[in-house]
């Protein structure tokens, strides 16, 4: 089994981070992992891309690709750009949204191979409520990983929060957990 | 033992801090930076207690941890492309002066145009330098790799400097899981450091003096026979490496798949593992493939490759940059050294690939190899020198 | 150009590059908060259009300030310079949502 996962968002969002969680929780359940960002300059609000792989053996690849497994958005404007267009879905694939309840969710703003499965969550409402916020930004990217670790099953929930908190150290780290937890419990899918 | 997910560069730092160094110099560049950024955390938190010396130029970087590394210091520096060049002169005598230390290169091709992806050309233009020259696959040999550096560097027998080579991005930047010994068993296995002489007051030396012609010879002759000696230094450290850490990476040469194969893919660096996977792929449809994954450049593994490689139907040399006007230098020193066991080559191959960072994936191994073999078994023969271009 | 020099086409790629759109496009998508200019306020002193580092706020001379909205990211520049304060930075859509 190799898994190839997508996260789609805008640079300064984390999502390189949620890669790197991703792939520390993978590890902690005994699965092989890697993880990276998008090559190239770093760019504040411009829409990046960052990479993980999970795979029960070695992972013997390396580097960017773009057809994947699960894809994860981050930034919801970004479907509207058709930026979701460059990355194709294969067969069986899931991708993760964030975006508020009411948002209408289209399978046409994406590259499918096959059937898909949505899942979406408000990352954006519980990272305010949860008062996590860095120069204006709500941080988006550990609810996104509660809602991955639900939606793939590929990592437990309790590998997720443990890597969180890892990567931020305790005090900021329980917040993210926290996070992680209410979109595991809040994410749904779309039918 | 902890099992840890460490980028490349990160795997290289810890390597560092376990080697206990007491010096690291270093400018930034892109991609070694995270390198000595981590160090430097390393140092700030008390968790190494080292001497950062911060400075002007990779020039200056190098020139201070040789200096470190004179005086009795366990030396580190690292660099990348540019950077690497700019030290240039320094990376050539700190070989010459016989002084044991370890630098990173960070592979990054070199402009114009400005570039900050992947390439092996930097690393090819030390290959003259005399400096130990090894090139990892993985985080985990990356880390491995340094270790083993400060051993091989610091053995009697070798006293020349190391270099540890890492792709940019795909191996610097990605994070893969690293098995992490305990600081004890590390402490053990790599001893104190070890040099040929220390320059430190308590004893008049002079170094690198002007030397007549007739003794200059001789010094530049020993580099070369410290080499030649590096052969078997290298091949028992990565082998009490594994009865220490249980893990060996085959010395200087990886073999995968090649007890049985008929054709080789040679090639050194991360997207030996994307070759691999092609040869997994290869070998279900048939083909009798294995890969020869070369970890260290210089000393050159002669013997290991002419023992790999004498049978071979078709070697398929791809590499990551050219000599210009020549071939690709693992090519040449493949010929070159192949000929010294016999002067019946097989039929051999150099494909270039992957220049300027392309990304090169296991699809793109998969064509090369069965376009070269689908000639072969058709009784052409190829071009000894392609470009390929993946897209 | 000195008469001794003769510019001849190379028989190879070299790597020069004129000024053009780059090579990430239209850049205005990495916006996330926009400058929105309030014409009437709008002195037409010019330092919105001398200090925008991506050319992407040009002065007319009869209307005011224009922005480029296909190439402005958002940086905030014009509105921190602006001595009129006609230029206010607006949330572009609900960011992260």
């Amino acid at each position: 089994m190799l898994v190839e996962i997508l996260i789609l968002g805008r640079g300064g969002q984390g999502g390189a981070t949620a890669a790197n969680i991703i792939a520390s929780a993978a590890i902690m359940d005994g699965l092989m992992a890697q993880a990276f960002p998008f090559f190239g300059a770093e760019r504040r609000g411009a829409p990046v891309k960052a990479f993980a792989r999970i795979s029960d053996g070695r992972i013997l690849r390396h580097g960017m690709f773009n057809e994947v497994d699960v894809l994860v958005i981050m930034d919801q404007g970004l479907v509207r750009t058709n930026y979701t267009k460059e990355v194709f879905v294969r067969d069986g694939g899931r991708i993760v949204i964030n975006s508020p309840r009411d948002a209408v969710v289209r399978s046409e703003s994406f590259n499918l191979l096959g059937k898909a499965c949505f899942y979406r969550v408000d990352a954006r409402a519980i990272a305010l409520r949860n008062k996590l916020v860095a120069a204006g930004w709500p941080l988006v990217n550990t609810p996104m990983l509660g809602a991955f670790s639900k939606a793939t099953g590929l990592i437990r929930l309790e590998s997720v929060k443990k890597a969180v908190v890892e990567f931020f150290g305790e005090r900021v780290g329980e917040v993210n957990a926290i996070a992680v937890d209410e979109a595991f419990h809040e994410v749904e899918e779309l039918t | 033992m902890v099992l840890k997910s460490l980028t490349g560069n990160h795997a290289v730092a810890l390597a560092v801090k376990m080697a206990r160094v007491n010096v690291v110099a270093a400018y930034p560049i892109t991609p070694q930076t995270t390198i000595v950024e981590k160090l430097a955390e390393y140092i700030d938190g008390g968790e190494l207690d080292a001497v950062m010396i911060r400075v002007e130029s990779e020039h200056s970087a190098l020139a201070a941890a040789y200096g470190s590394a004179l005086a009795g210091a366990r030396a580190f520096t690292a660099t990348s492309s540019h950077g690497l060049l700019y030290m240039y002169e320094w990376v050539n005598w700190v070989s010459r002066a016989r002084v044991p230390l370890v630098m990173a290169v960070v592979t990054r091709t070199m402009g114009p145009p400005w570039n900050i992806w992947t390439d092996h050309s930097d690393y090819y233009e030390q290959r003259d330098t005399g400096w130990i020259q090894g090139f990892a696959m993985d985080a985990q040999e990356a880390f491995d790799m340094t270790l083993q550096a400060f051993k091989i560097s610091e053995d009697p027998r070798v006293f020349l400097p190391a270099m540890v080579g890492l792709d940019a991005f795909i191996l610097s930047h990605t994070s893969m899981p690293v098995e992490v010994p305990e600081q004890e068993l590390v402490d053990e296995w790599l001893g104190a450091r070890t040099q040929g002489f220390v320059i430190d007051g308590s004893e008049a030396l002079i170094h690198g003096a002007l030397s007549p012609p007739e003794y200059t010879e001789g010094f530049i002759e020993d580099v070369g026979k410290a080499m030649e000696e590096a052969v078997e230094v290298v091949r028992e450290v990565d082998h009490s490496f594994g009865r220490t850490f249980g893990r060996s990476h085959g010395g200087l040469v990886e073999l995968y798949k090649c007890s049985d194969a008929k054709y080789h893919i040679v090639l050194m660096g991360a997207w030996a593992g994307d070759a691999m996977e092609a040869v997994d792929a290869l070998r279900e449809q048939g083909y009798s493939i294995g890969v020869v994954r070369v970890r260290y450049t210089r000393p050159f593994p002669g013997e290991e490759l002419y023992k790999a490689l004498s049978s071979s139907k078709g070697v398929i040399v791809v590499e990551r940059g050219v000599s210009f006007g020549s071939m690709g230098p693992v090519f040449l020193d493949l010929a070159g050294n192949m000929l010294k066991y016999s002067r019946k080559l097989p039929y051999m191959r150099n494909v270039i690939a992957g220049v300027g960072g392309v990304n090169v994936t296991y699809k793109d191994f998969e064509y090369i190899a069965k376009e070269t073999i689908n000639y072969l078994e058709s009784g052409e023969e190829p071009s000894v020198i392609a470009w390929y271009h993946a897209r | 150009m000195s008469k001794l020099i003769r510019v001849v086409k190379s028989h190879h790629r070299i790597p020069i590059a004129k000024p053009s759109i780059g090579v990430s496009g239209k850049t205005g998508t990495w916006r996330w908060i926009k400058p929105v200019v309030d014409l009437s306020k709008c002195t037409k002193c010019y330092q919105c259009e001398i200090y925008c580092p991506d050319n992407s706020i040009l002065v007319e001379p009869l209307k005011g300030a224009i922005v480029n909205y296909d190439y402005c990211k958002g940086c905030g520049i014009c509105a921190e310079v602006c001595p009129a304060k006609a230029i206010n930075m607006v949330e572009e859509e609900q960011h992260g949502s």
